[in-house]
């Protein structure tokens, strides 16, 4: 019987070792050869596919498909990287049941869709695993250009740019790449340290340079990243956390659900990682699942994840849902947090029941209280500091069709712009469509 | 309940699926399974001349290829005839008769194109008890060479020749196997029935090269660098087999001959269809060679099912029932109409059947946004390719448009009379009809 730490309080080494790997491993395995095989087999090589349609990143799903039926796994990986340089990070975080595999003909056939992103895990996995780089740079064009932050839509957009013979200076603002991919995702997605091992293979490309710690208005400024490159990128992603605004919040240990990820992310001695008996996630998003279920794969007794509006409007797909419910997560919906109770430390949570009432959300007088040790925050991140002269629109950076700012010169993609859901791949799409635009810009001036 | 006794040729056994000569019947342990596993007949792996029996390659002999999933779609060997001896095939098949006397026992035989070599093994061989025999005129590769198999199988004078010798020399059924490597399958089988066939058996095996090693650059299968070509069979193979099948059934010089059908017979309908047009009854290797013996279990509760369905009572009244419809090309009807329908229900929007239209048939199927798809009436030629193409069975059929209607792609209404190629104004030749 595995060992249970019981004790209240936020605490590490709730489970021994042996449990807490077996906890983390792959969300979805690897496929092996025969497995690849047997999965394309199911493709049908749709017309104007309708997965391919869904997809941010329009990667030819029926194509690298029939590529890895037919034997040819690093073809079909070169046709996902084309549209997609991330297609290794994609294949395992993107949301396929809301995208590619949603619209998938054999999922209106039979509910059970080709596994398109597992199928596109096994193309890429298998080329990055030769140590080789389907793209090399074209002669280099002697122009230069800023990215602001390491993330998907800047890496993206750097490894397009060099690929297109310009030089890339990457500005990041923690001690290592990745962004979100690195410090935000459920580590059960990402395993054997993925995203940097994406991100040393991205950069063997080469003309890409990463200066870390370094970030607009801490040690950079757009102006001077204006006047010293030909152009700029901006794809820092959202730094800042939405509060809850009441009395409590400041106790301990409340705090924000993509810290406890990131921190989760980072430890390298998952049982080190202290968590709580009794864990309480507000919020109704991919960020609260991850929190709430990697809680629990912690050793917490009791998760509960708390959503202020019905169950249908959970930013989180239903897959995530249901995994978080085999885990052994709560969800509440129709509640909303009201008081923070305990006397220094967290005791409980008081929530107030909820109900939608002619297209408002209307809290009712009926409340309870969760007991919990824990309490993570998951209402959504936002802008930081942006420099005064871009357009907001939103909360978020203003960019037309082609990425651009209302700042000449100056282009954003990834969470940090409009347009678009939160998501890597649309991420990755931004960042590679903002290069191909900046390349016709750079090299049309000419 | 139907009754799947089988009286092929007089020869009884309980249904119409024999094993063919081929591996699986090449000793006493796999007949006795497989007739305990339910097999109505086998006919044993050809027998050659008595001496030292022919040898077998030592490296792989067989190739393949593969539809989804890696079903087994087409086989290839480069196997002989049975490569143990004489007097020990003889024992074995002796003993199992005297076991399975309401089993059908056949022995396939093969030795040089020499008169006395085949009258002196056919009594022999006739002394197991055996209920007739099978000249194996068809392998494609290996014996050929040798001046056997399918070098006989492609000359009817042979057929004829050989055929003539074993009759003499027996009173039990004969039934002479056919290549289908030729050009006309009725010379062959005309000869077998010159030289006083009993019955033909047909198709055997297709020379064939499966695949290539792209790194040895050599056929598959490939023996220490080299290939050489096989007998191609299985499921592939079968369209083939029944084209060469009916021919021989509704040709006026061949008619009535009794026909043992063999070629990709994987299930009951398989089967059925090869009766239909002919076949007295079936042989089956491929598919017990790919799932096992039990594979008849499915045949025989299939056919019995079927037959109860459609009230056939014995086997009888299925043979050749097809025949009368299997015509040429020119008396087929010209003024019979029909269109392609998709049904939206069943539609699972793959699209494959506008690929398919759009760029390689008539442009006959629009798209829309939301990929609704349909047929034009004023361009579709009912050519078949979307029902063949859709991955959905059931999903596009072809509706037949009632004599008077209009077809939307000429103008006028169908006709209601038959009218073919012979009388077709565009034909040189046509015979005016008044």
């Amino acid at each position: 019987m595995a060992h249970i730490n019981r004790e209240n309080g936020v605490a590490a080494g709730r489970l021994d070792p042996t449990q807490v790997a077996d906890n983390f491993t792959d969300l979805h395995p690897e496929y092996d050869g025969h497995e690849a095989l047997v999965a394309a087999d199911r493709c049908y090589f749709c017309h104007d596919a309708p997965c391919m349609t869904a997809c941010p990143t329009s990667i030819d799903i029926p194509l690298f498909i029939r590529q890895i039926a037919t034997g040819t796994p690093e073809a079909a990986a070169k046709t996902i990287l084309n549209q997609n340089i991330l297609g290794g990070m994609c294949a395992r975080v993107c949301p396929t049941e809301t995208l590619c595999e949603e619209v998938c003909v054999r999922e209106t056939a039979e509910g059970k869709p080709v596994e398109i992103g597992r199928l596109q895990r096994y193309a890429t996995d298998t080329l990055m695993a030769s140590n080789t780089h389907p793209f090399a740079r074209a002669d280099k064009t002697g122009k230069s250009v800023a990215v602001v932050g390491a993330g998907p839509a800047g890496l993206s957009c750097a490894h397009r740019l060099a690929m297109l013979g310009h030089d890339v200076v990457v500005f990041e603002a923690r001690a290592k790449g990745g962004g979100l991919n690195e410090f935000g995702i459920a580590a059960y997605k990402s395993t054997n340290d993925f995203a940097q091992r994406e991100l040393n293979w991205l950069l063997s490309i080469g003309g890409i340079e990463i200066r870390y710690g370094q970030s607009l208005g801490d040690g950079i400024t757009m102006g001077a990243l204006q006047s010293d490159f030909d152009a700029v990128f901006l794809g820092m992603g959202l730094s800042a956390v939405n509060a809850l605004g009441m009395d409590g919040e400041d106790k301990d240990n409340v705090s924000d659900a993509v810290d406890f990820i990131s921190d989760l992310r980072q430890a390298s001695d998952l049982t080190a990682l202290p968590v709580g008996r009794r864990v309480v996630v507000i919020g109704g998003g991919m960020t609260a699942i991850d929190a709430g279920v990697q809680a629990k794969l912690l050793g917490a007794e009791d998760v509960t994840i708390v959503y202020r509006r019905g169950q249908e409007a959970m930013a989180a797909s239903t897959f995530e849902q249901e995994l978080a419910q085999q885990k052994g997560v709560t969800l509440i919906c129709n509640a909303t947090p009201v008081g923070v109770e305990g006397n220094g430390s967290l005791t409980g949570v008081t929530f107030a029941y909820t109900e939608t009432q002619d297209g408002k959300l209307v809290t009712l007088d009926e409340t309870f209280t969760l007991p919990a040790d824990q309490l993570f925050k998951a209402i959504g991140q936002k802008l930081g500091d942006t420099p005064d002269a871009l357009t907001l629109e939103g909360g978020k950076i203003k960019v037309n069709d082609a990425q651009r700012s209302s700042v000449s010169g100056v282009w954003a993609g990834g969470d940090c712009a409009s347009g678009g859901d939160d998501l890597t791949v649309t991420a990755v799409a931004e960042g590679r469509d903002a290069a191909m635009d900046i390349h016709a810009t750079l090299m049309g001036a000419r | 309940m139907a009754d799947l006794t089988s009286n092929f040729l007089g020869i009884s056994s309980p249904n119409p699926f024999w094993l063919a000569s081929a591996p699986p019947t090449d000793k006493e342990y796999n007949v006795r399974r497989a007739f305990e596993a339910g097999w109505g007949g086998v006919v044993w792996k050809t027998l050659g001349a008595e001496g030292p029996p022919v040898v077998n390659v030592n490296g792989p002999r067989y190739g393949a290829i593969h539809g989804a999933d890696r079903r087994l779609l087409g086989l290839n060997n480069i196997e002989l005839i049975t490569d143990r001896p004489l007097s020990v095939n003889l024992e074995e098949m002796t003993r199992v008769k005297k076991d399975y006397p309401d089993h059908a026992l056949i022995a396939s035989v093969m030795v040089p194109c020499e008169e006395d070599a085949w009258k002196e093994i056919i009594p022999r061989i006739a002394e197991t008890g055996c209920d007739g025999f099978e000249l194996n005129f068809g392998c494609p590769h290996g014996m050929a060479e040798r001046g056997m198999g399918s070098a006989v199988g492609q000359v009817p004078e042979y057929i004829e020749m050989v055929t003539r010798w074993c009759k003499a020399a027996t009173d039990l059924p004969v039934i002479v196997k056919l290549t289908p490597n030729i050009t006309n399958i009725l010379h062959p089988a005309q000869a077998a029935k010159d030289g006083g066939a009993d019955a033909v058996s047909l198709i055997n095996t297709i020379n064939s090269i499966t695949s290539v090693n792209l790194d040895a650059m050599s056929p598959e299968p490939m023996i220490d660098g080299k290939g050489t070509h096989g007998g191609y069979c299985g499921p592939a193979v079968k369209p083939i087999a029944l084209n060469m099948v009916a021919e021989i059934a509704r040709n006026p010089g061949t008619h009535g001959l009794p026909i043992s059908g063999i070629g990709g017979v994987t299930t009951w309908r398989d089967a059925a269809e090869f009766m239909a047009l002919g076949a007295g009854n079936v042989q089956v290797c491929t598919a017990a060679m790919t799932y096992g013996f039990k594979v008849v279990q499915e045949m025989i509760s299939g056919l019995s099912q079927w037959m109860d369905e459609q009230g056939y009572n014995s086997i009888d009244e299925i043979v050749g029932r097809a025949v009368p419809n299997v015509t040429d090309w020119q008396y087929l009807n010209l003024n019979h109409v029909t269109k392609a329908r998709i049904s939206q229900e069943d539609c699972i929007k793959c699209g494959r059947c506008f690929a398919a239209c759009e760029d390689t048939s008539h442009q006959a199927i629009t798209m829309s946004e939301d990929r609704v798809f349909d047929v034009k009436d004023d361009e579709c030629v009912a050519c078949n390719l979307c029902v063949n193409v859709c991955p959905v069975e059931g999903c596009i059929t072809m509706e037949t448009i009632a004599p008077g209607a209009m077809d939307e792609r000429t103008g006028k209404p169908v006709a209601d009379e038959y009218a073919n190629w012979t009388t077709h104004p565009n034909n040189p030749s046509a015979t005016a009809a008044e």
